[in-house]
Formats: C-alpha cells, structure tokens, sequence
C-alpha cells in the first residue's frame, strides 16, 4: 500500500513534467472528432444521431494512443525492473500505475467534453449520459489496456499489435455506453446500462492488476 | 494421478505422440467428412422454405460450431501452461490459433455465401456475425503476439495468457452484441430436448461436425509438430530426425 502512494506520487510527478505529451492523446482527440462532421455532412440531426458514437470511438483511440505510455518510459530506462525487484507488491505498483495514466490521459478528455457536446448538438440530457458513461467505462480501458501494454511492452513497434490486441475486447464497453447514451435520447431511463459498465468496472479492476502483473513478468522474463 | 501427463511436457515425447495420434484423426476426418458431405449435399432432402440453398448447412454450421470450440481448446491449452508452466502447452496455443483462424474465417465466408441467397446481402451486422467476427481478430491478436516475439519461449507465454483473457471476455462480448442487435435464426441443433431440425437433415450435419473436429484435430496436431520442429531445432533428437529424412 505505502508501494502504491510513493509510485502514483513519482507517476503523477513526471507526467507533470512532460506535459506537451500529455496533452498529444487531448489533441487528437479534439483533431479525430472535428474531422467527422466534415466526413458524414453537418447536418445536426445526423451529427446528433451518430456523436455518441463518434465521441466514444475517438475516445478509445485516444486512450490507446496514450497507453503505449504506460509502461515503456519506465521499462525503456530500467525503471521498471528496479520497481519489480523492490520487494513491493507488484499488482498494487501496477494499479498505481494504471490509476494515473486514467488521472492523466483519460480524466482531460471527459473535461474537454462537454465541446464535444456542443460540436456534435448532444441534448443535455445525452450529455449526462455521456458523461457518466465516460466516467464509468473510461477506466474499463486503463484497466484492461494494462494487460495488453503489459504484454507488448518488449516488443518493437508494438503500436498496431496492441490495437490488435485491445479493440476487440472494449467492444461490449462501446455497445454498452452508447446504448445507454441512445437510450438517454429518447428520454429512456439508462440505469441498466450504468450498472452493467460498472459490473465492468469492478470486475475489471479485480483481475486486471493480477494480469497485468503476470504479464510484466512474462515479458521481463 | 497426473503422473501419465508429465513426460508430455518433454518436446520429444509430445512431438512422437502427435506423429502416433496423426493417421488416426486423419482417417477419421477423411471418413467422415466423405460420407457426410454426400449425404447431405445429395441425399438429404431440401429445406422446405429455403429449397437447396440451404444445403451450405452442413459446411457452415460445423465450422461455425468449431471455430468457438476451438477456442476453448486454445484457451485450456494455455491454461495449463500458466498453472503447471508446461511449455508444450504454450506451443499448442500458437499451432492451434491459426487453425482456428482459418476455420473462423470458413464460417464468415460461408456465412456470407448463405446470407446472400437468404438474406439478399453478403454480410449484416447482426448480433452472431460480429461475435464471430470478432472471435476472428482475437485468434489474429494472439497469433501476432507470438510471433512478434523473437524469444518464442516468452512468446508462447504472452500469447497463452492473451488467449485466456479473451476467454474471460468472450461470454460479455457474445451477450453484449447478442442484446445489440440480432437477425440470424435462432440455433436449431443445441437445444437438447428435441432439435428443431429433421433428423434425415441433422445425420449428415452430425456426421460432418465430427469430421470437421477431427479434421480440426489432425491440422492441430500438424501444426504442433512443426512448431515442435522449429523451436527445438538445435537438439540432437531434431538432428537425428532430419538426417534420416
């Protein structure tokens, strides 16, 4: 537990000081979202009707693009080593790790959402939807993000194999958030789409410090 | 009790076992595949509503059953290599994932070939068609991990723990497409209490199913043996082997 403080302490830290990297994954985000409009027409009934799905989307690519972050600085410099040999366990180190990527990477692209909102001409009651959605699947993707970079962290290139690897596995985590966010709509309730990305959640944050771990291991041998 | 396992974890044993279970799984598959695909291609009878067509039953239901059983044999593969660390397990896991890709794949093209006919488009994005395709990429997905490695021995563990947490993911992406959207007929063959399917229909459907698992099994067994073959190229066994050929 001390483990995990001193690491989330020293993660946040250096994320503070290599901020114009940070702010790559916000960027894009932004970048990918404004080009939709300018693809499917500006219409608002259409942008209205596929946003939650764009935003989501662009969402997760995002993330996906800040992942690769995760763990290779620390395994590039031998850092990570040095923490696996510490003594400390090393699933807490490795949520500590995943709890600041989320803080981060992830916590910027819901602030800037609300934009977004107003690009795509998302209804307030949408943008609720969307917002808790995002609150409570964004950290589905840290979480089950970590097992893949995990994996790939000694790789070469591993950008596209860690897409390959990951994309697949969010998908019932798009269906689910933007069902509920449709639902919203329509001024359905979305309660049950809220808990099932919340069962994601925890099931999640259960497992994936356990394999994320293991696949640290396996990769540093 | 697991006494008789253990010496399969040696490389040589294993690679002799699959040449010994090989002509069996072989046979077997060249049978039954023969003798169901002229019973079902030229004697069964028609589908009522959906005449001849529908015949495309007995290739696309066994490969659509199999490529999720397949999995599942990659997944029990692999987790035994995590729990007992048998490295020959964490070799079935990379020979097994590209057979299990291709007959994925058999399953979507198949499918297409009997969506168009039926269905009058190729391919809809309904609730069994996306799982299956996504089945697909995660055989993909753990195909290219391994072999992005250049130590196989890491590899074939990276991959093996891959295969397992797409085990675990699987069931939530099957019902979360399942609820997303869905149009494919409902299953006739599982539902154990009385199919809904004519037994002059369901024989060759049966007889083909086991023949593709068998055919499944042979290619896995092949596909084993090589990368048997390729990883332990260096020991005097493999040596030997190539010298009397």
């Amino acid at each position: 537990m001390q483990g995990f403080i001193t690491q989330m302490r020293r993660d946040m830290l250096l994320a503070f000081r290599a901020r114009a990297e940070v702010f790559q994954p916000l960027l894009f985000f932004v970048l990918v979202i404004s080009l939709f409009p300018l693809g499917v027409g500006p219409g608002p009934q259409t942008l209205q009707k596929v946003g939650p799905g764009i935003i989501w989307v662009a969402a997760l690519l995002s993330a996906l693009l800040g992942l690769d972050r995760l763990f290779r600085d620390d395994f590039n410099d031998g850092a990570l080593e040095q923490q696996m040999l510490s003594g400390a366990s090393l699933p807490w180190l490795v949520l500590a790790k995943i709890c600041s990527h989320w803080l981060v990477s992830i916590v910027p692209l819901i602030l800037i959402s609300p934009l977004l909102a107003l690009f795509l001409n998302l209804t307030a009651d949408m943008y609720w939807a969307l917002l808790l959605t995002l609150l409570l699947g964004t950290p589905v993707i840290s979480l089950v993000g970590a097992i893949g970079v995990g994996l790939t962290v000694s790789v070469q290139k591993g950008g596209v194999l860690l897409s390959l690897l990951l994309l697949p596995l969010l998908v019932p985590l798009l269906i689910i958030a933007t069902s509920a966010v449709d639902a919203a709509a329509i001024q359905l309730a979305y309660n049950g789409q809220l808990f099932l990305l919340a069962a994601m959640l925890l099931f999640s944050l259960a497992l994936s410090p356990l394999a994320s771990a293991y696949a640290l291991r396996v990769s540093l041998n | 009790m697991w006494k008789w396992l253990h010496p399969y974890a040696k490389t040589e044993q294993t690679y002799f076992l699959c040449q010994r279970l090989f002509p069996w799984f072989a046979f077997l598959a060249v049978i039954a595949l023969l003798t169901g695909c002229v019973w079902g291609l030229a004697y069964a009878p028609a589908d009522y509503q959906q005449g001849d067509s529908a015949r495309i039953m007995y290739v696309h239901v066994p490969t659509a059953i199999l490529s999720m059983s397949t999995y599942a044999a990659m997944a029990i593969a692999a987790l035994i290599g995590l729990v007992w660390q048998i490295r020959t397990a964490d070799m079935a896991v990379a020979a097994i994932a590209p057979v299990g890709a291709v007959v994925t794949l058999l399953a979507l093209l198949t499918g297409a070939a009997w969506g168009k006919p039926m269905w009058g488009t190729w391919w809809v994005w309904d609730a069994r068609l996306t799982s299956e395709l996504i089945l697909l990429f995660m055989y993909l997905g753990v195909w290219a991990l391994y072999h992005a490695f250049d130590d196989k021995q890491t590899g074939g563990k990276a991959a093996g723990l891959m295969a397992i947490v797409g085990v675990v993911n699987l069931p939530i992406i099957h019902y979360s497409v399942e609820w997303w959207n869905t149009l494919h007929q409902g299953a006739s063959i599982t539902k154990f209490a009385k199919p809904s399917i004519a037994p002059e229909m369901l024989w060759p459907l049966l007889i083909n199913l086991f023949g593709l698992a068998m055919a499944i099994g042979a290619l896995a067994l092949l596909s084993l043996q090589n990368e048997i073959l390729r990883r332990e190229i260096k020991r005097p066994w493999v040596q030997k082997l190539g010298e009397q050929a």
